[in-house]
């Protein structure tokens, strides 16, 4: 009989289909998976996301209630589609039963909702700090012991308007859900102390030329709030020094960021002097955090100072394996016990006492900061002001806050 | 009968009314007569409410021109290889991006920034030598396949370097007699206590611009007024003839690539010292690039500057007044050129 | 009443039954393909079988437009993206933007049609470029609509875009499970395949390929090239969109990442690594890049898959431009003359040298 070129095909087809099924390794390792950007723009903050929870698993000695953890990376490039395509790898192929992860505010929102069609999974977050994750709608099985952008604002803007003096500010901030959260977070407190922002510009994601951004801005404004992250941030500030800027800066959470602070360019004039808040200040001599500081530094290409992202994945790790711990190690159940374990689970962190509200969001210390030159003459964030235990919706009661609507362009609004 | 010999073509004698030229001549003059008067003159309230501020405008048109230079340089060695051997080189922005981290690389190793820009010219113009004889010179003829080989490139291209340089940005430093802001001689308002203030721009992206034209006129000046250059129009038009005129086309084929892959490198460098280096940009420019040479004309160095020209202005306002939307303006501005003229403004139809 | 002066390889293919009509090759694959959820896990079906399909329904609308119609669209996975939105925002989402909760049976057909009207107003656009313009005016527009749908939150929600795209539950089933799910792809994925095998030998089929090989003649002759043209992209955007359905629910989700330049360029390879001379050749394309893509990780280390994929693709283009279905075509024992006992050169072969099975 002939075979013809279709039955070939057909065979070839069916070669491809049937590759063995992986069987999934049954040794005593306990398998988390770690879900960070390592591609893309945001590479840096994911290499040191991933330094930051190592230095956790370090702590418990590569063990947790006997067994090996064993860490298998997931990489996004702060695309929700790559998150949730790394998730779904993570989870349905490599078969973990907890995940840590993602970095970035949208990816975020959109492992929350891959999360709800994986109930037997359990999932933590990194540092995506969208509001929306745990505020609206949140998965039963998404934990965040992390705070938001918006929690991470706190005392910025009562020490703008108070402190610094300034009454006019304008922002220049990134189109995407995280900026609006952190815009939101310092205009909720600017705004209510009696401050204006006349001049809003959200600039399209991927644009590095900020120049025209820059000069549209008033020249009658007090200062220049800036929520920018990584690279974007660095391209910002030099090119504001190259237009001979003469407004003071305001920062917004990861623009004052290490990766930002140790970026070559002749931007240390523009930066030094500049109020930001976040979750972590550089120069925090609490002794956990030297203790922290210093298990991180021995990590490979640490940075002088943890960055936030690190420090994020580092108390969400921790969180996962003090839980682990708890439960012996039992995630036979589909997690429940787990899961319950890191419900009622409050613990002392570098930067604090971190507790989960109802939604599973964060409840921790926000700290106050500006850029200082250090004594080796690296810049760091200093320490001015620790705002204790910010709540998701930083005091103001639930249903109140919850009316200010859902972040956006337009809202807030003061002009 | 009728008299069609000379009044046809004066049309000023016959009182006939204007050419097409002429229109677009006055057309040109009256936009730049209200463009100076804008620029030279104190702007009443109502301008500024529309317009935002001087400043931002003014600013806006020179980052548009600067833009429009660094296009230009991408762009015109894009025009010239495809104009001349009929190749989409969608590697092209993988060039421009190994141009900047090869600058990056040289600029840190001897701290001088001229020779990082000179690093990024020559070696990519090897680079480009090594494509054509390994990669085209084989598939000439088969425009797809060459898209298609292009692309591959591009992705392979583009790991390699994010293996080896990793995700980091990288900024290049200009040397310190090229940064700094310089005032030019515009007033963009007056304080209330009467003393001007002058509007102050970047130095280094007047560089820019004024590279990019130098490097325009050179260009211009090696197609139209040497021998290599009547040799590469003549294998725009018609590449089997210049074969049968007996000139190595391939030689030719070689040095027009050479010089592409050479200026892509080299804006590379420039670029990168304005505007960072990170993976990601080597699309970001081959897709400009394709912008402005279909919206120019392929093939057609003066077509390289129209596109770049309309096209960073584009960018730039839509960036200040329509920033939302501005950044698809681009793309709708090429949707609308290959609709309805598909050899751009300056090219000539197939 | 046979005709004596008729080749006996022509009479005995005029009297194959059904069965050989079929031939062989698709009976089997029909076989493995229905059995496969019986040896596969869940991973592998959905995963690897169902998101194939899917990939492979998307480049079977590229390969219907460049195989048969010579012009290469980079703006497919737009299409059937279109069909997605449309999903997102008739149906459910928990985007908490739109979501009226129309049921699956009137958003499904909407969808279709929106990304098939949205396919040929595509089509017209680019109906008077050829070749490589046809290839930059549909990466352009492609673009055009990835910003646009990232900068606009009023229709498309921006750069999040839409969460909480869930199949039904019908016909006491729930849709997404792996192996309603996968069944579900395998049949769109036949009729889809069967329509364009059979539509390629139809006067329309045939009117195309003879549009694209000299459109200046059809012309002459007194076709309105542009209606055939923009009519085929209409019928490209029939299959784009039903994939795009299956996609959303699929994934889940919708965001302008998904109609990206990259997913684009993803769907050329897949239809290139496959072969443009036969609607099989982008499944296969899709299955080879699908395991590729999920287990390259494995082979090559966490992050140079890229390179393993762009390196496969250079080297397919290079030695074979049609794909590994030219491949198969220089190597295969020429049907009807050789088996495979004996390797004799066939004496004078058309060579199939045609674009069509």
């Amino acid at each position: 009989m002939n075979i013809n070129r279709r039955t070939l095909l057909a065979l070839a087809l069916a070669t491809g289909m049937s590759a063995p099924a992986f069987a999934v390794a049954q040794a005593e390792s306990i398998k988390i998976g770690l879900l960070a950007t390592f591609e893309g723009a945001f590479t840096v903050l994911g290499e040191d996301s991933e330094r930051g929870a190592l230095t956790a698993v370090d702590e418990f000695g590569g063990k947790v209630a006997g067994n090996d953890i064993e860490i298998v990376k997931g990489s996004s490039d702060a695309s929700p589609d790559s998150a949730v395509r790394a998730a779904r790898k993570l989870v349905e192929q490599d078969g973990v039963k907890v995940l840590i992860g993602p970095l970035s505010g949208d990816e975020g929102i959109a492992v929350k909702d891959y999360a709800k069609t994986q109930p037997d999974v359990t999932f933590l977050n990194g540092s995506s700090a969208a509001q929306d994750t745990t505020l609206r709608d949140p998965a039963e099985n998404f934990f965040r012991f992390s705070t938001d952008g918006a929690q991470w604002m706190a005392g910025l803007g009562d020490y703008a308007f108070n402190e610094k003096g300034y009454q006019k500010v304008a922002t220049v901030a990134e189109d995407y859900s995280f900026p609006y959260t952190q815009v939101f977070g310092f205009m909720a407190e600017f705004c209510k102390a009696g401050g204006t922002v006349p001049s809003k510009s959200w600039v399209p994601i991927g644009n590095k030329d900020y120049s025209s951004v820059i000069a549209a801005i008033p020249d009658d404004v007090d200062a220049i709030y800036v929520a920018l992250g990584g690279a974007d941030a660095v391209n910002f500030l030099s090119q504001y020094n190259d237009a001979g800027g003469q407004a003071p800066l305001i920062g917004g959470s990861i623009t004052v960021d290490q990766t930002v602070l140790t970026a070559k360019g002749r931007m240390r004039d523009v930066l030094i002097g500049t109020p930001a808040a976040g979750p972590t200040a550089d120069t925090n001599d609490a002794e956990a955090w030297t203790e922290f500081s210093a298990a991180y530094k021995k990590q490979d290409g640490a940075f002088p100072s943890p960055s936030l992202f690190a420090h994020a994945y580092y108390i969400n790790m921790k969180a996962a394996l003090l839980a682990l711990d708890e439960v012996g190690g039992d995630l036979s159940d589909g997690g429940k016990k787990f899961r319950e374990a890191l419900s009622n689970l409050e613990f002392e962190t570098p930067t604090g006492k971190v507790s989960l509200d109802e939604n599973r969001n964060a409840i921790a210390d926000m700290f106050l900061t500006e850029v200082s030159e250090a004594d080796d003459g690296t810049l760091v964030n200093k320490l001015i002001k620790v705002t204790p235990q910010v709540n998701q919706t930083l005091g103001i009661p639930k249903d109140e806050f919850l009316a200010l609507g859902a972040v956006s362009r337009e809202n807030p609004s003061c002009p | 009968m009728v008299d069609t010999s000379g009044s046809r073509t004066n049309p000023l004698a016959q009182g006939q009314g204007m050419t097409r030229r002429q229109a677009w001549g006055i057309v040109v003059l009256v936009v730049a007569a209200v463009f100076i008067w804008m620029v030279f003159t104190q702007w009443p309230d109502w301008l500024n409410a529309i317009l935002i501020s001087k400043k931002a405008f003014l600013s806006a048109i020179l980052n548009g021109l600067t833009l429009a230079g660094l296009y230009f340089l991408v762009a015109s060695g894009f025009t010239l290889v495809f104009g001349l051997m009929r190749n989409v080189n969608l590697a092209h922005g993988s060039l421009y991006l190994l141009g900047a981290y090869i600058g990056y690389e040289f600029a840190e190793w001897t701290g001088y920034w001229l020779i990082g820009v000179a690093a990024g010219f020559l070696v990519l113009a090897v680079v480009g030598l090594v494509m054509q004889i390994l990669v085209f010179r084989r598939l000439e003829g088969d425009d797809l396949r060459q898209t298609l080989v292009t692309i591959g490139i591009s992705v392979v291209a583009a790991d390699l370097m994010l293996a080896y340089w990793g995700g980091t940005t990288y900024q290049i430093l200009t040397p310190g007699w090229l940064s700094g802001a310089i005032k030019l001689p515009v007033v963009t308002a007056v304080r209330s206590n009467g003393t001007e203030v002058f509007l102050v721009y970047p130095f280094y992206r007047l560089i820019v611009l004024l590279s990019a034209i130098v490097i325009g006129i050179g260009l211009w000046l090696l197609i139209n007024r040497t021998r290599i250059g009547a040799m590469i129009r003549a294998g725009v038009d018609d590449r089997d003839m210049l074969a049968a005129s007996g000139v190595n086309v391939h030689f030719v084929f070689a040095i027009v690539f050479a010089l592409g892959a050479g200026l892509a490198g080299l804006a590379g460098v420039v670029g990168g010292s304005a505007l960072s280096v990170a993976p990601g940009e080597d699309v970001r420019y081959l897709l400009a690039s394709l912008v402005v040479v279909i919206v120019g004309g392929m093939g057609s160095i003066t077509g390289a500057a129209i596109g770049a020209l309309i096209i960073g202005l584009a960018e730039q306002i839509g960036l200040v007044y329509f920033p939302t939307y501005g950044v698809v303006l681009t793309f709708v501005i090429m949707v609308v050129t290959l609709a309805i003229r598909p050899q751009g403004i300056m090219g000539r139809s197939q | 009443m046979t005709d004596v002066t008729l080749d006996p390889a022509v009479r005995r293919r005029q009297s194959r039954n059904w069965l050989e009509k079929a031939g062989i090759g698709h009976i089997l694959l029909a076989f493995f393909l229905l059995i496969y959820p019986a040896m596969a896990s869940d991973f592998f079906l959905t995963q690897i079988g169902g998101y194939s399909l899917v990939l492979g329904m998307i480049a079977l609308s590229l390969m219907l437009l460049a195989g048969y119609g010579g012009m290469v669209s980079l703006a497919q996975i737009t299409v059937a993206g279109a069909a997605g939105y449309v999903v997102a925002i008739f149906g459910e989402n928990n985007s908490g933007v739109y979501g009226f909760g129309w049921p699956w049976w009137i958003y499904g057909p909407l969808a279709i049609m929106i990304a098939s009207l949205m396919s040929a107003v595509i089509g017209w656009i680019a109906v008077r470029t050829e070749g490589i313009y046809t290839i930059m005016i549909t990466l352009a527009v492609a673009t055009a609509c990835f910003y646009f749908a990232q900068q606009n939150y009023a229709l498309f929600n921006g750069f999040p875009g839409y969460n909480g795209l869930r199949a039904p539950d019908a016909f006491g089933l729930n849709w997404r499970d792996p192996v309603p799910f996968y069944y579900l792809c395998l049949a769109n994925a036949v009729v889809a395949y069967v329509a364009v095998l059979y539509g390629a030998r139809s006067t329309f089929g045939l009117t195309l390929q003879a549009v694209r090989d000299n459109q200046r003649r059809m012309r002459a002759i007194g076709f309105n090239v542009t209606a055939h043209k923009v009519f085929a992209w209409w019928l490209a955007g029939l299959i784009a969109g039903a994939a795009g359905i299956l996609l959303v629910w699929f994934n889940g989700r919708i965001s302008p990442g998904t109609i990206a330049v990259g997913p684009s360029i993803n769907i050329l390879v897949i239809a290139i690594i496959g072969g443009l001379r036969h609607p099989i050749g982008p499944f296969l394309g899709a299955v080879i890049v699908v395991l590729m893509q999920t287990f390259a990780i494995d082979i090559v280390g966490a992050e140079r898959f890229n390179t393993l994929i762009g390196l496969v693709f250079l080297v397919i283009v290079f030695i074979s431009p049609d794909g590994i279905l030219g491949l198969w075509e220089r190597f295969k024992p020429q049907e009807g003359r050789d088996s495979w006992r004996s390797f004799k050169k066939a004496p004078n072969t058309d060579g199939n040298q045609g674009r069509n099975a």
